[in-house]
């Protein structure tokens, strides 16, 4: 009886956390303008297909991600083996403090270090200035996802690999690393979807020219409703979901 | 050899981490300047101006409505946990279904509770065409649509650390309390709770961080009527332009952020979850 209760309330707890999701995706096919049902219809799929600043923002967003993944993906994996041969608590404590920093406390502070740096460098915000920042915040996740695999690694097997003869450099490469390579893919899509969603850092410190999608569907939420944003918001949720979920498989391999 | 390869990470993290931290500490004591800049000389104006009646009531507010959403998620929260500790060979499915919606864009998952709770949203449109009310319900630009926000978005923060203590839990404490004639009620509470303390601890810091700092949720949710310290902090950076004041502001909530943290990284859970 008493599980009875449980799995009921387990059910409608996951019906509130899904709910709001299903209600956008179903919304978003809907054939009127209003919240009222007219009918299934693309229409507004095909409107968000359309906006140039969608495209726009989505192209930046894109090109943030990807090399931000790139980036944060190798330096956090490098970090995490190297935390894992020995701790560092400065570095580890670092990088928890970077995942625990309010994002409003993390962008204000970054936009403060580029303006003092642009006082001596002639340069200006842009698209680059939202990959330095996306990276910051990366390395962490990354490092974590990796060390969770580092921890059920065998250290005897880098030993041996030098037994045989294989420097410290050729035993990481050859043997380590390909063993990681399930958990750096994981890593790198989390990285993928963690830079992609960001709104508040990155629209501190984007230049004016480099709206991500984030800043141009936040503008459009905040200018009042409209359906196009349902597509668009249906698209990134089925394509986030799909990713992290191919990420936790090869998490769990 | 291992020190080049936590070299980048360290280069990176001190670059682009640190230093802006350390920017904005040195900000906090510095003066406005004239254009939006800062200046000297010197001075704690900053801080003693975070002690203002406005000031302090947005700090008090944000601290409010941050208990009250970790509050909330630890009642939401606890249930679900036990339930998912307890579905057998299901376990890590009902995990994955927690935690899969926190991964789904932040900002996506708060817009649809703006499309939800908008005047024309759907539950307005839903109470209108059943003639339940006459005129669309105020249900957004409060504290309570703020609520609603922060509890969603971070429930699964405290379903995880409780799950690894519950998960942990010896049935065999349940079965001996059972033979020695506790109710499962009274279990629940004497047995089961005490045991789980940990997970609470962990949990509710791992949501109240996240939500003191809050700036999307009561951005878009609470419109200019309930405004956070993260909100405060976005002002002065961008409208304001009283960088010393905000730099002061992010400097307070990062340090309660940090002091939090260093108690959760000294809690059992966290060395066994981390």
């Amino acid at each position: 009886m008493k599980q009875r209760a449980l799995s009921v309330y387990a059910a409608l707890a996951l019906a509130f956390l899904y709910a709001p999701l299903l209600i956008l995706i179903v919304f978003s096919f809907n054939g009127g303008r209003f919240t009222l049902w007219e009918g299934f219809s693309l229409r507004w799929y095909r409107a968000a297909m359309n906006d140039p600043q969608l495209a726009g923002g989505l192209v930046n967003s894109l090109i943030v991600a990807a090399g931000a993944t790139v980036l944060s993906t190798a330096i956090g994996t490098f970090a995490a083996y190297g935390l894992w041969r020995k701790a560092s608590r400065l570095l580890s404590g670092t990088l928890y403090l970077s995942l625990v920093t309010p994002e409003i406390v993390t962008g204000v502070s970054l936009l403060a270090l580029f303006q003092w740096a642009f006082r001596f460098l002639h340069l200006q915000l842009g698209l680059y200035t939202v990959v330095i920042a996306h990276v910051a915040f990366s390395i962490a996740y990354v490092a974590i996802v990796i060390s969770a695999r580092l921890r059920n690694h065998d250290r005897a097997l880098e030993e041996a690999a030098m037994d045989l003869g294989a420097s410290e450099w050729h035993a990481f490469s050859r043997v380590t690393l390909p063993l990681l390579a399930p958990a750096i893919a994981a890593a790198g899509l989390l990285a993928l979807v963690v830079s992609f969603d960001d709104y508040v850092i990155t629209s501190l410190v984007a230049g004016v020219d480099s709206e991500t999608l984030p800043m141009v569907i936040y503008a459009m939420a905040r200018r009042g409703v409209s359906p196009v944003l349902n597509a668009v918001s249906a698209l990134i949720v089925v394509a986030f979901g799909g990713i992290i979920l191919v990420s936790q498989r090869l998490q769990e391999r | 050899m291992r020190k080049w390869f936590l070299l980048p990470a360290r280069v990176w993290m001190a670059l682009f981490f640190a230093c802006p931290l350390a920017i904005v500490c040195a900000y906090s004591f510095l003066t406005r300047g004239d254009y939006g800049g800062v200046e000297q000389p010197w001075t704690i104006e900053s801080f003693t101006r975070l002690a203002d009646p406005l000031y302090l009531a947005i700090l008090w507010r944000s601290i409010w409505i941050a208990a009250l959403s970790t509050a909330l998620c630890a009642l939401l929260g606890f249930p679900l946990a036990l339930f998912i500790s307890r579905s057998g060979r299901r376990k890590n499915l009902y995990l994955q279904l927690v935690l899969l919606p926190f991964w789904t864009s932040f900002l996506v998952r708060t817009y649809a509770w703006l499309f939800i709770l908008r005047d024309t949203g759907l539950v307005n449109t839903v109470l209108t065409g059943l003639h339940l009310i006459s005129r669309p319900l105020q249900l957004l630009y409060n504290d309570g649509a703020v609520l609603l926000g922060l509890v969603y978005n971070f429930l699964p923060f405290f379903v995880l650390p409780m799950y690894a203590t519950l998960e942990r839990l010896d049935p065999a404490l349940l079965e001996a309390a059972a033979d020695l004639g506790a109710r499962p009620f009274a279990t629940l509470w004497r047995v089961v709770i005490p045991i789980s303390a940990p997970g609470f601890v962990a949990g509710s810091m791992l949501v109240f961080i996240p939500c003191l700092g809050a700036y999307l949720t009561p951005d878009l949710l609470g419109g200019g009527k309930s405004v956070m310290l993260g909100n405060l902090i976005q002002n002065q950076f961008t409208t304001a332009r009283d960088w010393p004041f905000g730099s002061a502001a992010s400097l307070v909530l990062m340090l309660a952020s940090a002091l939090i943290l260093s108690g959760l990284m000294r809690s059992r859970v966290a060395r066994e979850l981390m």
